[in-house]
């Protein structure tokens, strides 16, 4: 599938688009992902930056569902998706058999990465054992885990990713509850802890920064890890229309603050504007959040300020493993 | 030429894996299969061949990397056990819907709880189902045998599915054994390199598992039993080529002194061995008892069986697992549904044997038998029996 020649996705796009990424689209139009999914563009972002030598490998999930209803395929480079718990695995498995046929010349003497990505749910809770054993034996693969913050493709159920106070249809707000009452597991953190040469976080809503982060990501040897927000307009019960802004405000809040970390060294990609929005400006948009009341978003909103300052504290002090 | 040698079988299936050239290996250890991990790591870190060798973290990450090796175009080789095979159990079906013919040598071995690590079938039969090609090997010749004409099997461009060769685990794959070990030429020229029908590069990108609903999921599990029962007749095309080879032949169900036998025991795995000494001791008797041993689980070889137990009065299937609150054993299942349809057949009575180890020698061979051939065509009131269960 190519795009039609009349195809304008913004004004004057011919003239300066080229200069920032590839043309060409990976992960084509036709799809089946509802209206307004950032899930879908992020995915589509990741192949641009990517390239055609790239191998996915797709966990269940939204993407996996929405990109591949046979007999049709929204996917230009090659793509498996085998289960929900290993994408990780199977992506390995792409690693070791391109890597091993290439030494033997079996096939083209040419660098193609294997790309494992997955949802939330795929990636953190369900697979997060098939990821932690893939990128501590070293595969040169890159993993993307794209965060909505939920299961969203069996139902908005709660992940370890949801966040606090957010309701989901296994964490309903009721009448005794606020809805989900734990904090975001920190993924990326976890990623860094296995002695990564690249963990990034990255968002749809900076669309330069993410593409950036998987072309570095792509280019070092090795494993790395990037952590992608993704907004989900069905499952955060928000206007389709207001995916982009709601990427932003996510960083502007502060809320999922985008840096990368590169051989233990962190750094801010993106510098929110200081002091940073107040979290409500997020939460109100959002149906998930829409029952909470000021006590509790002040709540979130302490948390926040905390783990930002966490997060600025290491930007501050971390230093990269060449310097120590 | 081949060579005569003694070695422990985990070891040769290693082996055999290795003059097949694997490119990639994925394996995770458990007893009693770790002989087969480690040796295969010990060839890939020697240089003996060039491969990868993956040191995944579980038995579902192994299937997956195989499955995703298997992917590219690389030949591939994993081995597991027990409760490595249980939880491999979510991708198994996957890699056969996905054709990919991957080779597992599993080391059969009881299922959990309680915890045992001792020989029975309780891991290969819920497996049954997967969409596999399933062979048992009786020796360690077999298992040799087995490996190298699993990966000629899988890769046939007829075929394009995944084989398990079962090997009774401690009683088969912790014996040394004599055996011939094919030679590096011989086995290139049984088997030439693996020409995959699709693979994933970018030369030519194609999309693997996609999501199918109810308009053709039914079209592809057609496709795969139809590539299952298919698979048969180039099983057999693989044998006969193998004994024309290698002068050693095999057949589904391998009959033993079967001629004018009245009453036949089948089979599988390592215990025909036993049973065939028994049969020997039998007969000396005047007993006028058969063994079948049976080869290939999967595909199921209906005729082979029908034909086998013709003029058989009584037909004792053993089993090595149970169904539970079932028919019995899955085999003894099996071969009464196969031979229902039959104008005439045997009675058939289901000993469940040999689980979590329980050994069964020569003389509990030769009693199940007498009492069959005592009890004559009398209907037994169980449909099953565990055999030498102690009871209060
Ligand atoms: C072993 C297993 N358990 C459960 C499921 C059901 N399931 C499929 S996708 C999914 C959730 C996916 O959530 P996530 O990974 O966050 O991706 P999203 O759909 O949100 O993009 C679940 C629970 C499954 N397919 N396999
Ligand atoms: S449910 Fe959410 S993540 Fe899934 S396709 Fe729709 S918008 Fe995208
Ligand atoms: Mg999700």
């Amino acid at each position: 599938m190519s795009m039609p020649s009349n195809f304008k996705l913004v004004e004057n796009f011919d003239l300066y688009a080229p200069k920032l990424t590839d043309r060409e689209e990976y992960f084509c139009p036709g799809h089946r992902a509802c209206q307004g999914c950032g899930e879908a563009l992020a995915v589509r972002l990741m192949c641009k930056a990517l390239g055609k030598d790239t191998v996915v490998t797709n966990a269940t999930g939204c993407m996996e569902i929405v990109g591949s209803l046979y007999p049709t395929t929204a996917w230009k480079v090659p793509w498996i998706h085998v289960a929900f718990p290993n994408a990780a695995a199977v992506a390995s498995g792409v690693e070791a058999g391109l890597k091993a046929l290439r030494r033997q010349g079996k096939i083209a003497d040419r660098d193609v990465k294997s790309v494992g990505i997955g949802g939330d749910g795929a990636t953190m809770d369900i697979g997060i054992q098939a990821l932690s054993g893939a990128m501590e034996r070293g595969h040169d693969m890159l993993y993307v885990c794209f965060d909505n913050e939920a299961y969203m493709n069996t139902g908005i159920q709660r992940s370890s990713a949801t966040p606090f106070g957010a309701s989901t249809t296994t964490a309903p707000a009721g009448k005794v509850s606020i809805g989900n009452k734990t904090w975001k597991k920190n993924l990326p953190e976890i990623m860094v802890a296995h002695n990564l040469a690249y963990v990034a976080t990255a968002s749809h809503g900076y669309p330069l920064d993410f593409m950036n982060k998987v072309k570095k990501a792509r280019s070092l040897k090795g494993p790395s890890y990037i952590h992608c927000f993704t907004v989900c307009p069905t499952g955060w019960r928000s206007a389709s229309e207001i995916t982009m802004k709601l990427a932003r405000l996510a960083t502007e809040t502060g809320i999922f603050p985008l840096y990368e970390v590169e051989n233990g060294k962190y750094r801010m990609t993106v510098e929110p504007r200081t002091p940073l929005r107040p979290v409500e400006d997020y939460l109100k948009l959002q149906g998930r959040f829409r029952h909470l009341p000021p006590d509790q978003i002040k709540v979130i909103q302490d948390r926040v300020n905390m783990e930002y300052r966490k997060l600025l504290n290491k930007v501050e002090h971390s230093k990269s493993w060449s310097e120590m | 030429m081949s060579k005569r040698i003694g070695i422990e079988v985990a070891v040769a299936a290693a082996e055999a894996a290795a003059l097949c050239r694997f490119d990639v290996a994925a394996v995770y250890p458990i007893t009693p299969q770790s002989h087969v991990a480690e040796h295969l790591s010990n060839i890939v870190a020697d240089g003996r061949i060039d491969a990868e060798f993956i040191t995944v973290e579980s038995e579902h990450s192994a299937m997956s990397a195989a499955m995703g090796a298997s992917a590219t175009g690389a030949r591939v080789v994993t081995a597991t056990s027990s409760q490595g095979l249980m939880y491999m159990h979510e991708v198994l079906p996957i890699a056969s819907a996905m054709r990919l013919p991957i080779v597992m040598a599993i080391a059969n071995r009881a299922v959990s709880g309680p915890l045992n690590i001792l020989n029975d079938h309780s891991d290969i039969m819920p497996q049954r189902d997967s969409g596999w090609i399933s062979l048992f090997a009786e020796n360690g010749q077999e298992v040799v045998d087995m490996m190298i004409q699993a990966f000629k099997i899988a890769e046939h461009r007829d075929v394009q599915l995944p084989v398990n060769v079962n090997i009774d685990g401690f009683q088969l794959t912790h014996m040394v054994e004599p055996l011939e070990m094919p030679d590096q030429k011989e086995v290139d020229k049984f088997l030439p390199p693996y020409k995959p029908y699709a693979t994933l590069h970018p030369d030519k990108p194609v999309s693997m598992g996609t999501f199918a609903m109810n308009d053709v999921y039914t079209e592809v599990m057609k496709a795969k039993d139809a590539a299952l029962v298919n698979s048969k007749e180039v099983i057999l095309a693989v044998w006969k080529e193998w004994e024309k080879r290698f002068g050693r032949a095999y057949e589904p169900i391998e009959g033993y002194r079967v001629k004018g036998a009245e009453i036949l025991m089948l089979t599988m795995g390592s215990m025909g061995e036993t049973a065939a000494v028994a049969i020997d001791e039998l007969r000396k008797k005047g007993i006028p008892a058969g063994l079948l041993k049976m080869k290939l689980w999967r595909p199921f070889p209906f005729d082979e069986l029908k034909k086998a137990v013709k003029g058989a009065k009584t037909l004792i299937v053993t089993d090595r697992a149970v169904s539970f609150g079932g028919p019995g054993g899955p085999v003894a299942g099996e071969v009464r549904s196969a031979l229902y349809d039959q104008p005439t057949r045997p009675a058939i009575i289901n000993e469940i044997i040999g689980l979590g180890g329980r050994d069964m020698m020569v003389e509990h061979f030769m009693e199940i038998v007498m009492k069959a051939a005592k009890a004559g065509r009398k209907k037994r009131k169980e449909a099953y029996e565990f055999y030498g269960v102690r009871e209060a």
